[in-house]
């Protein structure tokens, strides 16, 4: 039997005027689960971030955290959620510390609970060193997991991060991701926004692919890369002024060739042996490499375009 | 690398449940947001303090004693019989609070929701958006109260208020610094973009009040053409009021009556336009 559903989304909508946001998209995230929401900037990500966390009202649609309308039951909702912005917004004229004891206060939470969870985790989040520092005196990473942290004072089963790598180098996103792991192992429901492919992979069990505020695939990274790609996927550049006639005669090689201004892409079960048949072909790339697919051709497949534009 | 780990379920540091969160912060919300607006204030405290308390204080000497020496010398009875520091003190009192308000309910809002977005932390817990106004407006007031009350210790010690209800002109001094201030913070919220409206206001609002709202001089002695800066100012109001307490300014009941609508009426105002204001802006 599933895990019952702790958040449930049905044909959710949210308009701007004449700009739809959110078309109309339904979703299940069960108890545990870590869940994704993977697009580019501007897909309605954040838009449906903001509705779960009841910060933000529906246009239409129906739905339900723990049970409950995050539109009249917001204090409740809230109360059951961690939640880690886009953008930090972290109180920085207050210690590191203190940051964590205000965050938990707005949940009621005793000053005799709040002191000692603090320091656990400021450990958590390898900040102890830094507790007596000022927000403003942290690096990007440091701040990004202080604010992760922050999200947990309370203990929350359901965690919103929103893009919680952006921006940090990929040594803070290791970091990152091995936090956000462990809490996935201690049961805490992770919704998750991205754009980062990796990300996706390393850390969704299921995710939809959105854009222009519609669900175009539903799936485990690993099913939805079997279903709309290949195995393995030649990357070869031969120059920006020939990429485009080359792709034309690379037709045939693989099963499907896609042709980038930077690249040209053939999507084959066996990478090795599509790069023999260019060769066979007397053409000679720039560089070339066999790689697994990813997200990423999963979604150049589904929308044609790149996540990252 | 550290191998910390969250607390377990045997673990002995426990929250209380998601339903208690909502409760109290549904009771209590507002108080838990002024509690943060007061640690970043004790934050800066001295400097807090000095700007409260020593400008008015340097004003008082500056005037009160300084100039008081040749006001007195030539005549009290334009100032209602009182020696000239009796006069000013509680003026320079409102003045301070109004002063301090237009501090507090400018930037601190455009950060709120703007360049630090610090209002947007505790949206995403269990606090509504009028909670946040109202927690902000509770510090703030604590602060105008400390100070006057700091204030107003200090005029008591120089024997410029003779009355025994002179301590209440620390309260009127507070409503007077909201009356101000929250017609400001409702403004305040509605900006989305810093384009130097807040030096404006300092210059063509405060500035003005402070010269003309029967500060320094009585109102009266005023060209009618400028009086009527000081019948819309909360520092008249406030001011003339805190006289009424300080050293029995003897005026119409009706219009000591006008004085307290007046300053009640426009916090009441602002605060209910900066609370609608919050909600459209943070709960769109």
């Amino acid at each position: 039997m599933n895990p019952p559903a702790v958040i449930t989304a049905e044909n959710l909508t949210k308009s701007y005027g004449e700009l739809t946001a959110v078309d109309g998209i339904s979703f299940e995230v069960s108890a545990g689960e870590s869940f994704g929401l993977l697009g580019p900037n501007g897909a309605g990500k954040s838009t449906t971030m903001k509705m779960i966390g009841g910060v933000s009202h529906r246009t239409s649609g129906k739905l339900s955290i723990m049970g409950l309308d995050p539109e009249t039951h917001g204090p409740e909702v809230r109360a059951h959620l961690g939640v880690v912005p886009q953008q930090d917004n972290l109180d920085e004229e207050l210690k590191v510390r203190e940051n964590l004891i205000v965050y938990g206060r707005y949940f009621g939470l005793p000053l005799s609970y709040l002191r000692p969870k603090a320091d656990e985790l400021l450990e958590f989040a390898q900040l102890t060193d830094k507790a007596k520092s000022r927000v403003d005196a942290l690096s990007g990473g440091m701040k990004r997991r202080l604010t992760i942290a922050r999200s947990l004072i309370n203990e929350p089963k359901i965690l919103l991060l929103d893009e919680p790598t952006t921006g940090l180098d990929p040594q803070a996103r290791h970091i990152l991701w091995d936090r956000l792991f462990r809490l996935k192992e201690q049961g805490v429901t992770l919704i998750l926004t991205t754009h980062y492919m990796d990300e996706a992979e390393q850390l969704c069990d299921r995710l939809i692919v959105v854009d222009k505020g519609r669900i175009m695939a539903e799936g485990s990274p690993a099913s939805l890369i079997r279903e709309y790609s290949t195995r393995e996927v030649v990357e070869l550049r031969f120059g920006s002024e020939r990429n485009t006639t080359i792709g034309v005669e690379l037709e045939g090689v693989g099963e499907r060739v896609e042709t980038l201004p930077d690249r040209v892409l053939i999507y084959a079960d066996d990478g090795e042996s599509a790069l023999e048949q260019v060769s066979a072909r007397r053409l000679r790339p720039l560089t070339s490499l066999v790689r697994r697919s990813s997200l990423e051709d999963v979604f150049l497949r589904l929308t044609g375009r790149s996540l990252v534009d | 690398m550290t191998d910390a780990q969250l607390p377990t379920a045997d673990h002995p540091l426990r929250a209380h449940s998601p339903a208690v969160s909502a409760s109290r912060a549904r009771r209590w919300g507002s108080f838990f947001y002024a509690e943060q607006v007061l640690r970043v204030m004790r934050g800066y405290g001295w400097s807090v303090f000095l700007y409260s308390v020593g400008q008015p204080v340097a004003y008082l000497f500056a005037m009160g004693i300084g100039l008081a020496s040749l006001v007195n010398a030539n005549s009290t009875s334009v100032f209602g019989g009182v020696n000239y520091l009796t006069f000013i003190a509680p003026a320079l009192l409102v003045s301070s609070a109004v002063m301090t308000a237009s501090g507090d309910f400018s930037y601190p809002i455009m950060d709120g929701f703007k360049w630090r977005r610090v209002f947007y932390g505790p949206h995403a817990s269990p606090l509504v958006p009028q909670q946040i106004a109202a927690g902000h407006i509770m510090a703030s007031a604590l602060k105008f109260l400390v100070q006057s009350v700091v204030y107003f210790v200090i005029v008591a010690m120089f024997g410029a208020s003779p009355s025994p209800w002179g301590w209440v002109s620390a309260i009127v001094a507070t409503v007077a610094g909201l009356s101000f201030g929250l017609p400001l913070m409702a403004y305040a919220s509605t900006i989305t973009k810093d384009s130097g409206q807040f030096a404006l206001v300092q210059r063509f609002i405060v500035v003005p009040l402070f010269l003309f709202s029967g500060t320094f001089f009585p109102l009266d002695s005023l060209p009618l053409g400028v009086r009527w800066i000081g019948w819309i100012s909360p520092v008249w109001h406030g001011t003339q009021l805190g006289r009424v307490f300080t050293y029995g300014l003897e005026e119409s009941p009706v219009l000591t009556l006008t004085h307290v609508v007046f300053l009640v009426g426009a916090a009441a105002a602002g605060w209910t336009l900066t609370r609608r204001q919050f909600v459209r802006r943070m709960g769109a």
